[in-house]
Formats: structure tokens, C-alpha cells, sequence
């Protein structure tokens, strides 16, 4: 038990003024070197913690404080862990997802947004908060008309601070680039990397599907659409230096299956990959059990792990160990270095979330585009 | 030899206009940043502080140029650049043990004179290997120059008289930082030293770096490979026995007691001095002369306060 609640309890049921003091003096939810512990204050017939964590029971009930309108649950969590939750409330029979309301700590994302329980030891990176010191870039919108998906695609261009059209640069195509900008602050990371001269000045257009579970689980016309539309236009409006080394494409979750097949589909075209938490699924005999939509991203992956070919030069590969999806990232690593591409692999005591994978693209983006950090000194 | 002043990083808070005025330099001014590469001469910021005119020598422009007209010295520069190469990936494995052997001592308890005797032969060899480079890179410059005849050339004549002609005209120079590589190559293939004709100098960063005897690169956290601390190349060799350290505060983990033992001992007798925004150091005829804001790297892994 925490020591605040150990203190709370010590002298038997907690009075209200008690229970009070104890809201207003503490950070929720309570953390400690072995663990975290929740706490839901309020009347509910019950209370659970829902986590999203690989190995864990989806719901995790909140156990009440004799006598008080007090719930809690400890997690034994490791240090330097991250995780995103909800409590999911019944009240007079009717349940309820709702954000922590003792934590004002959130990750938003597509779907809303979850509490955030930042485990003993982590620390949110510097490099993804504002930094005044950093000159910013800019974004361009540019539309695309594509015959391969039949209609027209709006890609935002990130242009590096100091952009020239003299200088030639390198190109990262990202898919889910919107939610990339607005979950992952990839727009401030991108300026403080640069800035620290930790990555390369670099273009990078921010690619957005509205069909994204059927665009990007091994779908031809989408990859056409990346390398013989997309790519062309980007190539005819901006100064890229235009070399499969100075290329590359990134993404999450079934971005990173698009990555990775447009890459294996035009092998020599993508010398760089940056794949986050990739929906890698396979079956090796039967059936897979991720559902329908999974069935084309496992006959890709599949075929993939059958013939890899060449699809880059160099990789790099992050994972959140509380994911489902670790197994199948792990496996996808011998794949890569047995045909000889230098791969970098990371895991994170994190899960299936933007967080995650904003905090992993310091690492990602600086092996892929290394900056000119020895030599230069401004 | 006329003065040189060194100065920290110039964005956001440059302290330049300050330094001018107590060197009572007046202009006209010229500037060279060619470390800026394909910015070199936006100098709408440095006008702006100094509320001067600036010219630039558009040093990398002039370099570019002398390359498209002259493909043979292009050639004969990229074989050089090549080997220098060669010879810094070499360097950089043999640093790589002997760093690491250093860094383990430094740290270790034990037998104060065993240890001390340990230390003085790691640092020794450390050293040794930053000496032998030194001079090994010495060499293929002064072959470089022998083998094409280098300011005689006729292209790298004439961008060099054109140079002298803004020169002589101007109060002082002022060298920007950026990519301190491109900015000693481009110096070295016009002129080197000879180009400043005997005027003040005032030099920050990568500018500051390249008026010394030895350029060292440095960095403690980079996002990828390990932190080697590397003798890059001989700079100018304007200012004597001093390594400059731009940006210390935060490419350099200063607190780090043993991290900072090293670093002095290893350059010692040169002194280590940091660079950060605010600091300036004048020299005369090569030797310092007085600095302000920056500190100086002591053996016992302390910081000590530059003074007058």
C-alpha cells in the first residue's frame, strides 16, 4: 500500500475532513518505486481499471475502503514504465468509461483521450516539449490527384526552419502523418532534433488515409499511390536530394504495415524505414485470430516472411512490451537482419499509443537521418 | 599579429556589438560564413545587432567556384578529403580502447600510486595517438600544398587577390561558427590565415574553433554511437594552446568529475575552455590575454572561473 493511504488508514475509517486533506494533498495516481496505485473517490457500485496491457485482465476492479467513497488499485508496475487507462464506472446498473478525475495528466488520440499514469522513473523526453530555442519549420499543404485510389490526397509538407530551395534534402513519407503532428508532436520534435543538429534537416510529408484499415494493410493501389504519385509530386515541388538513402517512410500500428510493404513492393525505392509498433500479424499454419480485418495485412505478412527480399538498407523497429503486438515485432527483427539491413530495435515499458511512439522518434529519426551534430557548432 | 577575439554562440542572445565596441572597431567590416554553407551571407541578423554594414567574402561561394574552374585541384581535394577520412575512421577505433581504458581508471579505487601511475600512462596514451594524427594529417595537408601548388593556382589566385581587395579596406573580420569542416577546408583552399591581411578578428563557435591550433569535436549525449572526443584537424593555429569548447554547457557533461580530469589532462598543456553564449577570450599575438564568462578545465576535474 502507498504510504499516503497507509497514513490515510492507519487509525481505522478515515474521516471526511481526512479523505479531503488526503485528495487535495496528493498527485494521482499514487506513485512508488514498486507500483502505482489508483484511486477513484466517489459513489459507484463499482469501479474498474482498464489498461490496455498485454498479460493484464482487460478490467481490473478498484476495491472500496471500508466505511468511505474511496476505491483503489495497486499495479506493480516497473520503473520508467507508461500507461495510458480509463476507470470504467457502474452506476445504478449503467457503465461508464471516463477519464481519471483526480489526474490531469491525458494522451488524446483519434478516439478521444485516456488518463496517463507515468510510472516511477519516467520522464517525458525534453526534445518533445516546446523549446523557445528552436527555430520552427513550417507546413505546406499539397494535394495529390491519384489514379491509383480514384481520388484527390492532401499531404502536409513539413519544410525544416532555414529551408532553401538551393540545399537538397532528405525525404521521410509518413503515413498517419496528421495524428502523427496532433498525438505525437512530431512538428515540435521534428524542430527541436533539427535544432539540436541531432537529425538532418529533412522534408516530411505527412501522408493521411480516410480508409486506413484497408489502405494500409498491404494494399496495392495505396503503395502505387506513395511511390508513383505521391512521391513524384513531392519530387517536381520540392529539392530532394532524391536517393534511396535519403529516403524513407514511417509509421504505427498498420502505418508501419504500409511502410513496410510499400517498401517491400519497391524494393531499392526506401533506404530508410522507421516502423513503430507494426501490426505485423502472421500465422504460421490455421488461422489467425485478430479478426477480419487483419486477414491482409497477415496473407502480406505472410509472404513477406516467406521471401523479404530487399525492401531497405537500414531500419529502425520500436515496440511497447505491454502490446500484444511485441511477439510479432520481435519476429519480424531476424527477417530484416538476415538480409543484412542494419536495424536498430527498441522496447519500451509502454503500450499501443501515440506516447509511446512520440517518445521513440528521437531515437528512430537520429539513426535513420543522423544529424551534423560533430561538426557543427553554431 | 594583430588581436583575436573568441566568442560563444551568437543566436539569440549575441554579445558581438558589445566586443566591437570595447575593441573600439569601427567599420567597414567584413565577414566570412562559409560554415553556413548554402545561407553563407544572410547577414541581415548580424547587421541588424550591430547596426553596421557587413560584407561577406562569400568564401564558400568563391571555393565552389574555384572548383568548377579548376577540376583538377577539385579531383586532387576530394582524393585528400578521402583519406583524411580514412585516417580519422582509424584514429576514432584506436581513441575508442584508449578512451575507454582512461574512463576506467579515472573511476576506479584503489592503490592511489598504482592508480596514479595507471592514469599518467592512459592519459600518456591518449596523448600519443592525438599527436601522431595531428601530425599525420599535417602532412597530407603540406603534401596537398606541394603536390598542386596551391595559391599559385590561378583560379585560387584570383578569388584570393579579390578577397585581399575587401580586406584591405575593412576594420576587422568577423568569422561565423557553423560546420566547422567546411569552414577550415574553404579557408585553407584560399588562403588560410593569410586572408585575415593582419586585422582584428572576432570569431565565434566554428569560426572560434578554426583559429586554433587543434580543432577538437565533442559531444557526451548524441542520439546514436558513443561519445569520442576527437582532435579533428589543425586550424589556423591564430590562437596557441587552447582548445575551445563551443556549446560546453551543453555538449559536455561538465559536472562529470572524471570527464572533465580527462579532458584536461589529455590536451594539457593546451587549456580547455568553454564557450557558451555570453563568454569572450582575447588573445594577443596568439597568447590570451584576458576572458570573461567562460571556464577553464582544471586537472582535478573542477571548473575554474576565467579571469583577467
Amino acid at each position: 500500500m502507498h504510504t499516503a493511504l497507509r497514513t490515510l488508514t492507519a487509525n481505522g475509517t478515515p474521516d471526511e475532513a481526512a479523505i479531503v486533506s488526503f485528495l487535495r494533498a496528493s498527485k494521482f495516481p499514487l506513485i512508488a518505486a514498486d507500483g502505482v496505485t489508483f484511486v477513484y473517490s466517489g459513489d459507484a457500485e463499482s469501479v474498474h481499471l482498464r489498461c490496455w496491457i498485454s498479460g493484464l485482465a482487460a478490467a481490473q476492479p478498484l476495491e472500496r475502503i471500508d466505511g468511505t467513497s474511496l476505491w483503489v488499485r495497486h499495479l506493480e508496475l516497473p520503473p520508467g514504465s507508461r500507461l495510458e487507462y480509463k476507470f470504467d464506472r457502474r452506476i445504478q446498473g449503467k457503465s461508464e468509461l471516463i477519464l481519471d478525475p483526480l489526474n490531469p495528466v491525458h494522451a488524446a488520440d483519434p478516439f478521444g483521450a485516456n488518463s496517463v499514469c507515468q510510472a516511477y522513473g519516467y520522464v517525458r523526453p525534453d526534445w518533445t516539449l516546446d523549446d523557445p530555442q528552436s527555430r520552427h519549420g513550417t507546413l505546406e499543404e499539397l494535394q495529390v490527384s491519384s489514379t491509383a485510389l480514384g481520388d484527390r490526397r492532401r499531404t502536409l509538407v513539413y519544410l525544416p526552419a532555414r529551408f532553401r530551395r538551393s540545399r537538397r534534402y532528405p525525404l521521410l513519407i509518413v503515413h498517419d502523418g496528421e495524428d502523427y503532428l496532433r498525438f505525437a508532436a512530431l512538428r515540435t520534435v521534428l524542430d527541436n532534433l533539427i535544432h539540436r543538429l541531432e537529425i538532418a534537416p529533412l522534408i516530411v510529408a505527412c501522408s493521411h488515409s480516410p480508409d486506413r484499415l484497408r489502405e494500409y494493410a498491404g494494399y496495392e493501389p495505396h503503395a502505387r499511390f506513395v511511390v508513383e504519385e505521391l512521391l513524384h509530386s513531392l519530387r517536381v515541388q520540392f529539392p530532394l536530394q532524391d536517393t534511396p538513402d535519403t529516403r524513407g517512410l514511417m509509421g504505427a500500428s498498420f502505418g508501419a504495415v504500409a511502410s513496410l510493404y510499400t517498401a517491400w513492393r519497391y524494393p531499392g525505392m526506401f533506404g530508410r524505414l522507421l516502423l513503430q509498433s507494426g501490426s505485423f500479424a502472421f500465422s504460421d499454419f490455421g488461422e489467425h485470430k485478430r479478426g477480419a480485418v487483419f486477414d491482409p495485412v497477415v496473407q502480406f505478412v505472410n509472404k513477406f516472411r516467406a521471401a523479404p527480399g530487399q525492401p531497405t538498407e537500414r531500419a529502425y523497429v520500436s515496440c511497447g512490451i505491454y502490446e500484444s503486438l511485441i511477439y510479432e515485432n520481435r519476429s519480424i527483427l531476424p527477417l530484416l537482419r538476415d538480409r543484412g539491413i542494419e536495424v536498430r530495435y527498441e522496447e519500451a515499458r509502454d503500450a499501443h499509443n501515440w506516447e509511446n511512439w512520440r517518445d521513440r522518434q528521437r531515437a528512430g529519426l537520429s539513426w535513420l537521418f543522423p544529424g551534423p551534430l560533430w561538426m557543427v557548432y553554431e | 599579429m594583430s588581436s583575436v577575439s573568441l566568442l560563444g554562440p551568437q543566436f539569440q542572445t549575441p554579445n558581438l556589438r558589445g566586443v566591437v565596441a570595447a575593441l573600439g572597431l569601427q567599420g567597414p567590416f567584413v565577414s566570412i560564413s562559409a560554415g553556413w554553407q548554402e545561407r553563407e551571407g544572410e547577414l541581415d541578423e548580424l547587421r541588424a545587432h550591430l547596426d553596421a554594414e557587413v560584407h561577406d567574402l562569400r568564401i564558400y561561394e568563391r571555393s565552389e567556384r574555384v572548383f568548377e574552374q579548376d577540376t583538377v585541384l577539385r579531383s586532387e581535394h576530394r582524393q585528400r578529403q578521402s583519406d583524411l577520412q580514412d585516417m580519422r575512421e582509424l584514429y576514432q577505433l584506436q581513441l575508442s580502447h584508449a578512451k575507454d581504458t582512461a574512463r576506467e581508471l579515472f573511476q576506479r579505487d584503489g592503490s592511489p600510486a598504482l592508480l596514479r601511475r595507471a592514469r599518467r600512462q592512459a592519459i600518456a596514451a591518449l596523448h600519443r595517438l592525438d599527436r601522431a594524427h595531428l601530425a599525420a594529417i599535417r602532412t597530407v595537408h603540406s603534401q596537398f600544398v606541394a603536390r598542386t601548388g596551391l595559391p599559385d593556382r590561378p583560379a585560387v589566385a584570383s578569388a584570393a587577390a579579390q578577397i585581399d581587395r575587401y580586406v584591405q579596406q575593412a576594420n576587422a573580420v568577423f568569422i561565423a561558427g557553423g560546420h566547422v569542416a567546411v569552414l577550415l577546408n574553404r579557408l585553407r583552399l584560399l588562403g588560410g590565415a593569410a586572408l585575415f591581411a593582419g586585422k582584428p578578428i572576432v570569431a565565434w563557435s566554428a569560426g572560434a574553433m578554426a583559429l586554433t591550433d587543434a580543432v577538437v569535436l565533442f559531444h557526451d549525449s548524441p542520439p546514436q554511437g558513443r561519445s569520442n572526443v576527437e582532435v579533428f584537424d589543425q586550424g589556423l593555429c591564430l590562437v596557441k594552446r587552447v582548445i575551445v569548447l563551443p556549446h560546453a554547457a551543453t555538449r559536455l557533461h561538465l559536472n562529470d568529475t572524471a570527464r572533465v580530469r580527462i579532458l584536461a589532462r589529455r590536451f594539457a598543456p593546451a587549456r580547455c575552455l568553454t564557450l557558451d553564449t555570453g563568454a569572450t577570450l582575447q588573445f594577443d599575438d596568439g597568447h590570451f590575454l584576458s576572458g570573461a564568462g567562460s571556464w577553464r578545465l582544471r586537472r582535478d576535474g573542477t571548473l575554474a572561473d576565467i579571469k583577467v
